[in-house]
């Protein structure tokens, strides 16, 4: 081996270590290693691989109508992701697979790398921090806001611990905050009920919130809102996006156009594109399937 | 100070409000004192005097008083009609009653050690089932385990296959009239259609004397009082807040992160248990039980009294227990044939005129005036 080999290697392994100081940090995983021989918290969501959530080949059909076809798809930690699609294309039976609400015929569901969703319910898929927004808004209506926030609270479910549950200061601030946060901080006391369609909304969205989940699931978050409730809601999920990772389902393009990075176009229960707005908005195949022939 | 401190967040609710206890000590005090005391010291030619006949139907419809709370904690909180509670009411009301026909002894007409239906039917001796028979102690625990463990079982089959709304009502019925069946058939050893009567004694003490009747009417004015404290902590409780989200959305309860079958589970075998204690308390009152407890219209019965008081309010169906048996016992001695005319009407008209019922409608007359 000469001098000028010796040499020659040594300043490949600098530019080596140089480009990997340069790209750290930069990674989809944060710039963590991947997942070689650390411990699986049972609490922690494994996101090592840059994936909060992978679908594959997922499938799934209503007496012989195919609802899901061969649907993959994956979300990055902290990504907020638009799904777009025209109706009948899938997107609320795909939350209701993510969700533990349908069972897929066939395919894989992981939240995160090591956990299967397909083998939980809904209740525990909730608790591993999933949370979920559906399409009418759902609160509790006979139930003060108040009451609706604390409810969702990120806590011990069970019966007992619910017999004798008392808020503690922290959880106090905490809900104080989101009360903040949704708007509704002069309507505390008033029954679910008698809220606006679009207070509705806001609530459910608070009491996902108080649920503190690692990926939120949002079916059409600002129908029925107010355009100025629809830019706070902009607002909103901008702030929550890169601490939470976000699914937004939504048929409003100016709300997406003001959100998005990435939208997924959904038809016939499978991607048919995906890209910024603009660049899906320019696709052949999704203005034929938009505007037809 | 930031905006998020100045929010006026509301404090956990109490147990009852300063009028709901003084209320709650009124009554008290009238049924565990003034009763005992207008029945028992003064004399029976005085306006003053509490008939006997009036003293057995308040202890009576005490008794329905509590089945129709523990109707309201499924019902009125969680959304579940229950139409089968008659059978708990009568699982409690026939441990008691092995309890009270083993107290016979040898007094029985046969002058035999087993109860005289035994005898009737050339039994040789006691069946297994009634082996705990004897113990005061072990009939405690029966008159609310086994409504107990008959509604675990039952429940959490039902909730766990999430039947819901009218398919669970008609299971329950079908539940009932199922177990009326099974309790009129004299190999089952309940005493068949005739069920269990002629009582003698309880603790070895005779069972009609004046205060012996006056003892087991303060014990069930005690219990419904005592039932009605319990209900309120449930309801003012997460446990009852979480009970009340399952009636009005049980999706988002799930993705709220709860799971319902315990929730359900849980309310459903209390509401049972608390039903099985009415009958325990209800038969040696009223000297009888038979499989006609079990019949389904007693089950509607409850339901009924639930909705004229007025569900998801404990007092309304209490109020309800109180009117319409009040109601049936003057019906059905002046104009018998109307009665079951009456209560048609009467259901019919509490669902279309008034959904909160008697306490819903004093509600909001009071709301009106104020």
């Amino acid at each position: 081996m000469t001098p000028e080999l010796l040499e020659q290697g040594a300043q490949r392994v600098e530019a080596r270590m140089a480009a990997l100081a340069a790209q750290a940090g930069n990674t989809e995983s944060g710039g963590r290693s991947a997942g070689f021989g650390r411990l699986k918290l049972d609490d922690e969501v494994d996101v090592t691989h840059g994936r909060i959530l992978y679908l594959e080949s997922v499938n799934v059909s209503f007496d012989g109508f195919k609802a899901i076809n061969n649907l993959s798809l994956d979300i990055a930690p902290g990504e907020l992701r638009c799904i777009i699609g025209p109706n009948g294309a899938g997107k609320t039976t795909m939350m209701d697979i993510i969700t533990g609400k349908t069972r897929p015929d066939s395919g894989t569901v992981y939240f995160g790398s090591t956990i299967n969703l397909l083998r939980y319910n809904e209740p525990q898929i909730a608790q591993l921090g999933i949370g979920r927004k559906f399409q009418k808004p759902t609160v509790f209506e006979q139930l003060t806001v108040f009451e609706n926030l604390e409810l969702a609270l990120k806590t011990n479910k069970g019966v007992k611990p619910s017999l004798f549950f008392k808020l503690d200061s922290t959880q106090r601030d905490r809900l104080a905050e989101i009360l903040h946060t949704i708007h509704l901080a002069d309507s505390v006391t008033r029954q679910a009920g008698n809220l606006s369609h679009g207070q509705k909304q806001w609530l459910e969205i608070g009491m996902l919130l108080m649920q503190d989940p690692k990926l939120l699931l949002l079916d059409e978050p600002v129908a029925g809102m107010t355009d100025e409730e629809t830019e706070r809601t902009a607002e909103l999920f901008l702030s929550l996006k890169g601490k939470h990772s976000l699914m937004v389902v939504e048929h409003d393009m100016s709300f997406i156009n003001t959100i998005s990075d990435i939208v997924t176009v959904l038809c016939d229960g499978s991607v048919l594109a995906q890209g910024t707005l603009a660049q899906v908005q320019a696709d052949e195949r999704v203005i034929e399937v938009y505007l037809g022939r | 100070m930031s905006a998020a401190n100045m929010i006026q967040l509301p404090e956990k609710a109490p147990l009852l409000g300063r009028a709901a206890w003084s209320a709650w000590l009124a009554a008290l005090i009238v049924l565990c004192a003034l009763v005992p005391v207008l029945n028992l010291l003064i004399p029976a030619d005085s306006v003053f005097h509490m008939s006997d006949f009036a003293v057995a139907l308040v202890a009576k419809i005490m008794c329905f008083a509590i089945c129709a709370l523990a109707m309201d904690l499924i019902w009125g909180f969680t959304g579940i009609l229950s139409l089968g509670h008659g059978l708990f009411f009568a699982l409690g009301g026939y441990a008691m009653g092995m309890y009270l026909m083993r107290q016979i002894g040898l007094d029985g007409n046969y002058k035999s050690a087993l109860p005289d239906f035994m005898v009737f039917l050339d039994w040789k001796e006691l069946p297994w089932h009634w082996l705990l028979s004897d113990s005061f102690v072990a009939t405690l625990i029966l008159v609310v385990a086994a409504p107990g463990v008959v509604a675990l079982v039952f429940g959490y089959f039902a909730f766990r296959s999430r039947i819901k709304g009218v398919y669970f009502s008609i299971i329950t019925q079908a539940m009932t009239f199922a177990a009326m069946l099974l309790f009129f058939r004299n190999e089952t050893g309940f005493g068949g259609n005739n069920g269990f009567t002629d009582f003698k004694r309880i603790l070895d003490i005779p069972i009609a004397t004046p205060s012996m009747r006056m003892t087991l009417f303060v014990l069930t004015a005690l219990t419904l009082l005592l039932f009605f404290l319990l209900a309120r902590w449930l309801v003012t409780s997460k446990f009852g807040r979480v009970l009340q989200a399952i009636r009005d959305a049980e999706s988002r309860v799930m993705f709220s992160g709860y799971s319902p079958l315990g929730y359900k589970l849980t309310i459903w075998v209390i509401s049972a248990m608390m039903c099985g204690v009415a009958g325990a308390l209800y038969v040696p009152q009223v000297g009888i039980i038979n499989p006609s407890e079990m019949s389904p219209a007693n089950s509607i019965e409850i339901a009924i009294w639930a909705a004229v008081g007025g569900r998801a309010t404990l007092i309304g169906p209490i109020v309800g227990a109180f009117l319409v048996n009040g109601a049936k016992s003057w019906l059905t001695v002046t104009y018998p044939e109307f009665w079951l005319y009456f209560l048609g009407a009467l259901f019919i008209g509490v669902t279309l005129y008034l959904p909160d019922g008697v306490v819903g409608l004093v509600k909001k007359l009071k709301g009106d005036k104020a």
